[in-house]
């Protein structure tokens, strides 16, 4: 949690020495504590009072790094229990699962559907996160080979996961500078795997099934051997008993009550004998419920799209609803005979429609207006897309420059605005559309012949 | 040094709401937590769900609803006697769809009449739902609540302009209400205060606080569920400690996602069972106590969630 000015003003030398460029130790506090200055501007703060003002000032959880480039996946940096309170920060990484003892083809076949698993909605592409490549095998060359094939058809950042540090130490030579996520430190192997994150520079997996007292525990000792970045795992249980785990911790950590679970959490939702529906029915629960890294044991593209709607609907900004600009857009390349459609810049609303459009394979122009970002009917029902304002936008967006025909297309839940717009806009032929978007392919085709 | 379990405590308790006749109940609520937190209290031990039933055959369902329910879109009785038997469902849902203006404006009578014959033929508790026209659904619901009459049944759903009508027929004949507000906190608990002052109890009460389809709306339906459940359960408002219901099906089936073949969305049947059970999952993780569903599969994959959910370790 961000400190006060007046926490901070405790921990300074309270000289007044005016060194750091402020009248006054509690003017470059209140500074501090805004972010506006660094602390490294006292040459007087003592060491002791440095480190507990970095410790205080961290974030409650800390963000993690897997990967490196364009697709890395930043996680953790999470602030509350609810989103209503402010935006959930970093959505989860979706994972998929694949063993080394997979065989070539089939690893190249699951691997490059992984990569290809990519949807757009809502403007934003929506992909898997990481890839965790499991050592089953024992047998080093086995999987470091499985690695390589991996590499070699994905560029999603990876999990390594081995129980033996030999092996482990093999692959991540193979991986050097990519930064993945080493799985996992244990009980009995943690002060190997620790070395090795250290040396590599890698996050590194906490795993510890025997509940949070243990798992804390553990979580310390890594900690304690100098390495910061973890992935926290609870190990597999019951659905229940993991939402309670995941609660549990994201509890713990925001209120700073326990030290070694201020970390982002990772859970497997596919542990052997859950059938595919299960497993996305037990991620979409993790999604909500705190996780950071989600592991799957499949992902073909019908389990995906519910899944990667669920994150994008949990995370976005529940204060701000995601918006379009207003104004005339062009769908494909249309001339001045164009239909042209109207709609409010709610981005939902927009992508939907202006997708429909596509479908059609009919150029076309989409007025947007602005709405404050709100849905049809909702607009509608809020008295913000009235035939005033759709007037306005119509007289005022260009389109009148840009095309010829007068023809208006309306959204047909606003049906009963026919009659007024019509009377505003005197030179238009306003026609009402279909009530769903998907039936506009249909009736763009009927309004051309 | 032991980790400190942080246990969130609370000051209220959600409403325990039971429907139906006889040997044949379903409760819904009861609960003094968070959804799913059984180490802090007492927590959903079930969910009950409800599968629809509609009076009229529906004209928008798509394919994969289609496939099972044809056969008896044109006999409601048939249609609930095999959601309940064949599916087990725990409670029917009969939504009066035919009365509305738009779609047929049957009759209330002809309403009362299907409500007289399904209630005959089923065991499980019956919610009955008008068509979500304002006018209408008051007069067909008066007079379905009197052919229901010793039943217990749920009605609804009432909205801040049509409660009284409802909500008096519904004490009359010794009913539940259900009350539909508009995803409002304040709307939520207006109109509970309004149903209170008319005389209906507050045991009496099952709130709809707007479901919405995954992708499409569902995060303001699971924001306003929480927020109704913090000031439930925390600032112990009994104004919204009413147990909440969930109308999933008819939000889920809607979408594109649930119904469209897109190869590059993978295969339809599949997905569209996908999409109904992670919006009622959604709902659930929020702080829905009941759910109306649609489709067999997804109500199966749902009870099964909530099993291995309910499941604690000890
Ligand atoms: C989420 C939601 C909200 C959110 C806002 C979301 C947003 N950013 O807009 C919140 C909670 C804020 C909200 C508030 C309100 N809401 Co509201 N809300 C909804 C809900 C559940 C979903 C809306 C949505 O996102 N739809 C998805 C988008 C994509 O739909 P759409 O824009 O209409 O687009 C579709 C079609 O219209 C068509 N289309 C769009 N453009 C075009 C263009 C052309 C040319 C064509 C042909 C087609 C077309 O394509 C799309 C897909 O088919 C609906 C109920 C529902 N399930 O639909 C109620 C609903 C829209 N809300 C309603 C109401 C009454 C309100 C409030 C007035 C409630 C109140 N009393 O406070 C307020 C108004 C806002 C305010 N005063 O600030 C009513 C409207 C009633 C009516 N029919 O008149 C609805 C229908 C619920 C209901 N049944 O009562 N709401
Ligand atoms: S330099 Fe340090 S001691 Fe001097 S006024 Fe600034 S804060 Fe105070």
């Amino acid at each position: 949690m961000a400190l006060t000015g007046i926490q901070i003003y405790k921990h300074l030398p309270k000289t007044n020495c005016k060194e750091c460029g402020f009248p006054t130790c509690l003017a470059f506090a209140m500074k501090l504590s805004q972010k506006q200055v660094e602390l490294e501007k006292c040459p007087y703060v003592s060491d002791d009072a440095k480190a507990l003002l970095v410790e205080e000032s961290a974030p409650p959880i800390r963000k993690v790094v897997i990967g490196t480039g364009e697709k890395l996946l930043e996680v953790g940096e999470e602030t509350v229990l609810f989103r209503h309170e402010k935006t959930f920060v970093h959505p989860p990484g979706i994972t998929l699962l694949v063993e080394d003892t997979l065989g070539t083809d089939e690893l190249q076949k699951r691997v490059k559907q992984a990569q290809a698993a990519s949807f757009e909605r809502v403007g934003q592409q929506l992909c898997l996160g990481l890839i965790m490549v499991q050592n089953i095998s024992k047998d080093k060359d086995k999987f470091v080979q499985t690695i390589d094939v991996t590499q070699q058809n994905t560029d999603l950042p990876l999990v390594l996961a081995s129980s033996d540090a030999a092996i482990m130490e093999a692959a991540l030579e193979k991986t050097a500078g990519l930064k993945p996520l080493i799985y996992a430190a244990t009980e009995d192997n943690y002060e190997a795997m620790a070395a090795l994150a250290k040396k590599h520079a890698c996050p590194l997996a906490v795993c510890h099934s025997g509940g949070l007292d243990k798992l804390t525990e553990l979580a310390d000792k890594v900690v304690g051997q100098g390495v910061n970045d973890l992935v926290l795992d609870p190990g597999i249980h019951s659905l229940g008993t993991t939402v309670a785990y995941l609660t549990q911790i994201r509890r713990a950590a925001l209120k700073k009550s326990a030290k070694g679970l201020g970390f982002p959490v990772m859970v497997f939702a596919g542990p052997q004998g859950v059938d595919a529906q299960q497993e996305v029915l037990r991620a979409g629960v993790y999604i909500m419920k705190y996780a950071a890294v989600i592991v799957l044991r499949s992902a073909e593209n019908w389990q995906l799209l519910p899944l990667f709607t669920l994150k994008q609907n949990i995370y976005t900004d529940p204060q701000q609803p995601l918006q379009v600009e207003e104004n005339v857009y062009k769908i494909g390349e249309p001339d001045e005979n164009s239909p042209i459609l109207i709609t409010t810049n709610f981005s939902l609303t927009y992508f939907i429609v202006a997708g429909e459009i596509e479908n059609s394979k009919m150029p076309a122009w989409l007025v947007i207006a602005d709405v404050e970002g709100m849905s049809v009917l909702t607009a509608w029902a809020a008295d913000k897309f009235n035939a005033d304002k759709i007037a306005k936008v119509v007289n005022t967006c260009g389109i009148k420059e840009q095309a010829r025909n007068r023809n208006l297309i309306l959204p047909g839940a606003v049906a009963v605005l026919y009659g007024e717009v019509a009377e505003l806009l005197p030179e238009w032929k306003v026609m009402v559309g279909p009530r769903e978007a998907s039936n506009l392919p249909k009736f763009m085709k009927e309004q051309s012949v | 040094m032991p980790f400190a379990i942080p246990k969130e405590t609370y000051n209220g308790k959600i409403n325990s709401v039971t429907v139906g006749k006889d040997a044949n109940t379903v409760s819904l609520g009861g609960i003094s937590t968070y959804p799913f937190l059984g180490f802090e209290g007492q927590s959903q031990a079930s969910i009950p769900i409800a599968l629809e039933v509609w009076n009229s055959a529906p004209l928008d369902w798509p394919l994969a609803l289609n496939e099972l329910y044809g056969d008896v879109y044109a006999d409601p009785v048939k249609w609930a006697l095999t959601c309940q038997d064949k599916y087990k469902a725990d409670m029917i849902a009969l939504r009066l769809a035919s009365t509305h203006p738009d779609q047929g404006d049957t009759s209330p009578e002809d309403a009362a009449q299907v409500v007289k014959q399904v209630l005959e033929a089923i065991e499980v508790p019956l919610i009955i739902l008008g068509a979500n026209h304002i006018e209408k659904d008051a007069e067909v619901l008066k007079a379905c609540a009197e052919a229901a009459s010793g039943y217990n049944c749920l009605i609804g759903k009432a909205q801040e302009k049509n409660y009284k009508t409802i909500a008096a027929a519904a004490m009359a004949y010794g009913h539940y209400v259900l009350a539909l507000s508009n995803l409002d906190i304040n709307l939520a608990k207006q109109l509970n205060i309004l149903l209170t002052q008319m005389g209906v109890k507050e045991e009496r009460i099952v709130m709809d606080t707007m479901s919405s389809s995954l992708g499409y709306g569902l995060e303001y339906s699971y924001s306003v569920m929480e927020r109704v459940r913090m000031a439930a359960l925390k600032q112990n408002d009994t104004m919204v400690q009413m147990p909440i219901i969930s109308d999933v099906g008819i939000e889920a089936w809607k979408a594109k996602e649930s119904k469209v073949d897109e190869a590059a969305w993978g295969d339809t049947h599949a997905r569209g069972i996908l999409w109904e059970a992670t919006t009622a999952v959604g709902l659930l993780m929020s702080g829905s106590d009941a759910l109306i569903m649609r489709h067999p599969e997804a109500l199966k994959q749902v009870r099964k969630t909530v099993a291995d959910l309910t499941s604690v370790e000890g």
